[in-house]
C-alpha cells in the first residue's frame, strides 16, 4: 500500500523538484508507516533512477515504450492509475506543475480519488485525511478533507525541503502495455528555450515592472540576474507593452512561481501580481513610493530609484562573487 | 463544430477575502462576482474562432454549475457573444461534483471542443477540465496558450517546462487554457447586452454525485514580518543581509 510519487523526467534527468516530491512522499509514508514507490515515464538510466533512493524511495518503476515520448494526458493517466492499483497505493503525489495539473484530475476520475491541489504542508490530519491547500490565489488557505479511500496530492513548488533519507532502492523497467492508438496527442512542432534559467525552476528571480520606465532600462536588471544565477520576470503591463517576452509575465494570469528570493523592481504589488509570487520565501522590493503595497509583502525594501539602485546592487554582487 | 466554454463564477480578483460561518465559507457581502479570468479569455478565443466562417464553428455555448444567483455572470457571457448557455442548478461543492455534472451536459448536447480554464481563481483546483475529459473518455490538452482550427482539426500550442509544443488532436477534446489563449477579454457592447436578454439559458437539475472533498475551514496566510528598509545609498547592505541573514544568495 505504498505512497506513489510521479517523478517526471526531462530527457532522462531529474530536477530538484523531483527530489522535493520524493522527500515529501517519504515524510507521508513515514506518517502512514509505509514505503515510497516512484514512477517515471520514458527511458531513464539506472544511475539516475538510483538517485531517488537517496531521498527515501524504496522502489522506482521506469515505464518505457515508443508511444510515450510525448506527454499524452490520457495514456499517462492510465499508466499511473494502473500502477497505483497494482501497488495498492492510497496516496498518490504529483507536482503542481503543468504535467501534474494535466494528469492528477484524470487519475482522480479513474480511481475515484479526491485531489488536494497545490498543497504546501504535510497532511494536517490522517483521519479524516486533511490537507493544507492554497485557495483564492494565495489570499487564503483551506483545510481540505479528502473523503475518498485514495487521495491525490499535488505539491506546490518549493514548499517542502529536500531531505536525504537513503534507502536501498529496487529498480523495475516495465514496457508499457499502452496501445499506441490510444495516444491521440500528435506533435507538430517543439520550441525549446535554451541557455537561460527557466523561470519556474529558478531559485532566484529578478523581476521588473512599469517603474522600469522603458525596455532600454533593463540591462542592469538582466546583469544582476546573470550574476545571481537568477531568472528574469516581469509584471503584466510590461509584457503587454512588449517590453519583455510573455514567458516572463508572473502573477495570477501569468506564471505562478515560488523561488527562494524574488526581487521586485518598480512593481507596485497589485493583488493580481502578488498572487503569482507570494509563496516566494523572501521578497525584496525596490520602489520609489514608500507606500507601495509591495512593501507589505516584502521582507527587505529599498525606497529609491531603480536606475540608481540597480547599478549599485550589481557592483555589490560583483564584489561578493569576486567578479 | 460546436464549442462549449465552461465558466466559473468568482469574486473579482481585487476582493479582500473575508470568511463567515466560523471560517467555513467566504463572506459574500459586497463581493462583485465575475467570470473567472481564464474563462473570460477562453470565451473570447472561442468567439474569435466562431466569427471567422472558415473555421466552421457553428455555435459557442457556455456552461456553468451554480445556483440561480450566478445567472448575472452567465448573462454577461451571453452579452459578450456566446450563442446560448446551460446552467446545472446546484451549488458547486467540489471539482469532482462539478466536472461530472458538466460531463453529463456534454453527453446530452454533444460538443466538439470543450474549453476550461487552467484554474478557478477562488478554489485554485486546476481539476475540472481534466476530470471532464476522463469521465467522457476523450483526449485533453493542458496549458494551452493557443488554439486554431486547421483543416477542420484543432491545433493547440501548449506550454511545457522551458518551451512549448504545437499539438493536434481529433475531436471531441478538452482544451485546458491559460495565458496567451486570447490577448484581451472581449467586452460586452450595448447591442450584446440587449441581445443577451432574449438568449436561452437551459437549466438542468444535477445528477447524483458524491463529492470527494470538503473544505473544513479556511484561514488567512500568516502575516509576513514587517519590511526591513535599507538605505538606498548603501545597497551593499541588502546583499549582505541576503547572503548572511536570509542565506538565499
Ligand atoms: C483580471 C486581472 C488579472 C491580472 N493579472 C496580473 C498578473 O498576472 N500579473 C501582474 O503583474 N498584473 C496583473 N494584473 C494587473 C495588476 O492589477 C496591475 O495593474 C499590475 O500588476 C501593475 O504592474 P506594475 O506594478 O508593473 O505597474 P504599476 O502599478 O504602474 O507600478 C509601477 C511601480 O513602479 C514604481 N516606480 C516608478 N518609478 C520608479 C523608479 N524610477 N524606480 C523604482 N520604482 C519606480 C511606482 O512607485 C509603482 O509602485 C491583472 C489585472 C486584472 C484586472
Ligand atoms: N462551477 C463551475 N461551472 C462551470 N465550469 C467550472 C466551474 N468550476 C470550474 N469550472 C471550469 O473549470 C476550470 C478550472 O477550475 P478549477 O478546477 O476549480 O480550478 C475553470 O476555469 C472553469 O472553466
Amino acid at each position: 500500500m505504498s505512497v506513489l510519487v510521479y517523478t517526471e523526467n526531462w530527457d532522462g534527468k531529474f530536477k530538484k523538484l523531483s527530489f522535493e516530491l520524493v522527500s515529501y512522499a517519504s515524510a507521508i509514508a513515514e506518517m502512514l508507516n509505509t514505503t515510497v514507490t516512484a514512477v517515471t515515464i520514458g527511458e531513464t538510466d539506472d544511475t539516475v533512477l538510483n538517485e531517488l533512493g537517496r531521498y527515501g524511495a524504496e522502489k522506482a518503476i521506469n515505464i518505457i515504450g515508443d508511444s510515450l515520448k510525448i506527454l499524452d494526458n490520457q495514456a499517462y493517466a492510465q499508466i499511473l492509475s494502473d500502477i497505483a492499483v497494482k501497488e495498492g497505493s492510497k496516496v498518490i503525489i504529483l507536482a503542481n506543475n503543468n504535467s501534474g495539473k494535466a494528469l492528477a484530475p484524470r487519475i482522480s476520475v479513474r480511481l475515484k480519488a479526491g485531489i488536494g491541489s497545490g498543497v504546501s504542508k504535510l497532511p494536517l490530519n490522517l483521519n479524516p485525511f486533511t490537507v493544507y491547500k492554497r485557495t483564492y490565489s494565495g489570499n487564503a488557505f483551506a483545510h481540505l478533507v479528502i473523503k475518498s479511500d485514495i487521495r491525490i496530492l499535488t505539491l506546490a513548488q518549493n514548499s517542502f525541503d529536500v531531505a536525504e533519507k537513503p534507502k536501498n532502492i529496487v529498480l523495475e523497467k516495465v514496457q508499457s502495455g499502452i496501445d499506441g492508438s490510444l495516444v491521440r496527442t500528435a506533435i507538430r512542432e517543439t520550441q525549446k528555450q535554451s541557455g537561460q534559467v527557466i523561470l519556474t525552476d529558478a531559485d532566484i528571480v529578478v523581476s521588473g515592472g512599469r517603474g522600469m520606465k522603458s525596455p532600454e532600462n533593463w540591462p542592469p536588471l538582466v546583469e544582476l540576474a546573470g550574476l545571481l544565477g537568477a531568472a528574469t520576470a516581469c509584471s503584466r503591463p510590461v509584457s503587454d507593452e512588449g517590453w519583455r517576452p510573455h514567458e516572463e509575465h508572473t502573477g495570477q494570469t501569468g506564471k505562478i512561481i515560488a523561488p527562494n528570493l524574488y526581487i521586485a523592481v518598480g512593481i507596485s504589488g497589485a493583488t493580481q501580481h502578488l498572487a503569482g509570487v507570494s509563496s516566494s520565501k523572501y521578497i525584496v522590493a525596490i520602489n520609489t513610493d514608500k507606500d507601495a503595497p509591495i512593501f507589505e509583502a516584502a521582507q527587505y525594501g529599498i525606497v529609491g530609484d531603480a536606475m540608481k539602485v540597480l547599478p549599485k546592487l550589481v557592483e555589490a554582487v560583483r564584489s561578493i562573487k569576486g567578479r | 463544430m460546436k464549442i462549449l466554454v465552461c465558466i466559473s463564477n468568482v469574486p473579482d480578483t481585487t476582493t479582500k477575502i473575508r470568511f463567515a460561518e466560523g471560517n467555513k465559507a467566504i463572506d459574500t457581502t459586497g463581493i462583485q462576482w465575475v467570470i473567472n479570468p481564464w474563462d473570460e479569455l477562453s470565451l473570447t478565443r472561442a468567439l474569435e474562432l466562431r466569427d471567422d466562417p472558415s473555421n466552421g464553428i457553428k455555435s459557442v455555448t457556455v456552461a456553468h454549475v451554480g445556483k440561480a444567483d450566478s445567472e448575472p455572470t452567465i448573462r454577461k457571457a451571453l452579452a459578450i457573444g456566446a450563442d446560448d448557455a446551460v446552467r446545472v442548478n446546484a451549488g458547486s461543492s467540489d471539482a469532482y461534483f462539478v466536472a461530472l455534472q458538466l460531463a453529463e451536459v456534454i453527453r446530452k448536447e454533444q460538443f466538439d471542443i470543450i474549453m476550461c480554464g487552467i484554474e478557478s481563481s477562488d478554489f485554485n483546483g486546476s481539476a475540472v477540465g481534466g476530470m471532464i475529459a476522463e469521465s467522457l473518455g476523450t483526449g485533453s490538452v493542458s496549458a494551452v496558450s493557443g488554439l486554431t482550427i486547421s483543416n477542420n482539426q484543432p491545433v493547440m500550442t501548449r506550454e511545457i517546462d522551458g518551451g512549448r509544443e504545437v499539438v493536434a488532436m481529433t475531436t471531441p477534446l478538452v482544451a485546458i487554457v491559460q495565458k496567451g489563449i486570447a490577448k484581451e477579454p472581449r467586452i460586452a457592447a450595448m447591442r450584446g447586452i440587449m441581445m443577451a436578454r432574449s438568449k436561452q439559458i437551459r437549466v438542468y437539475e444535477p445528477v447524483p454525485v458524491e463529492p470527494l472533498t470538503e473544505v473544513q475551514v479556511f484561514e488567512k496566510p500568516a502575516p509576513r514580518a514587517a519590511c526591513r528598509f535599507i538605505d538606498p545609498d548603501n545597497p551593499a547592505q541588502l546583499i549582505d543581509l541576503l547572503q548572511n541573514e536570509a542565506k538565499v544568495i
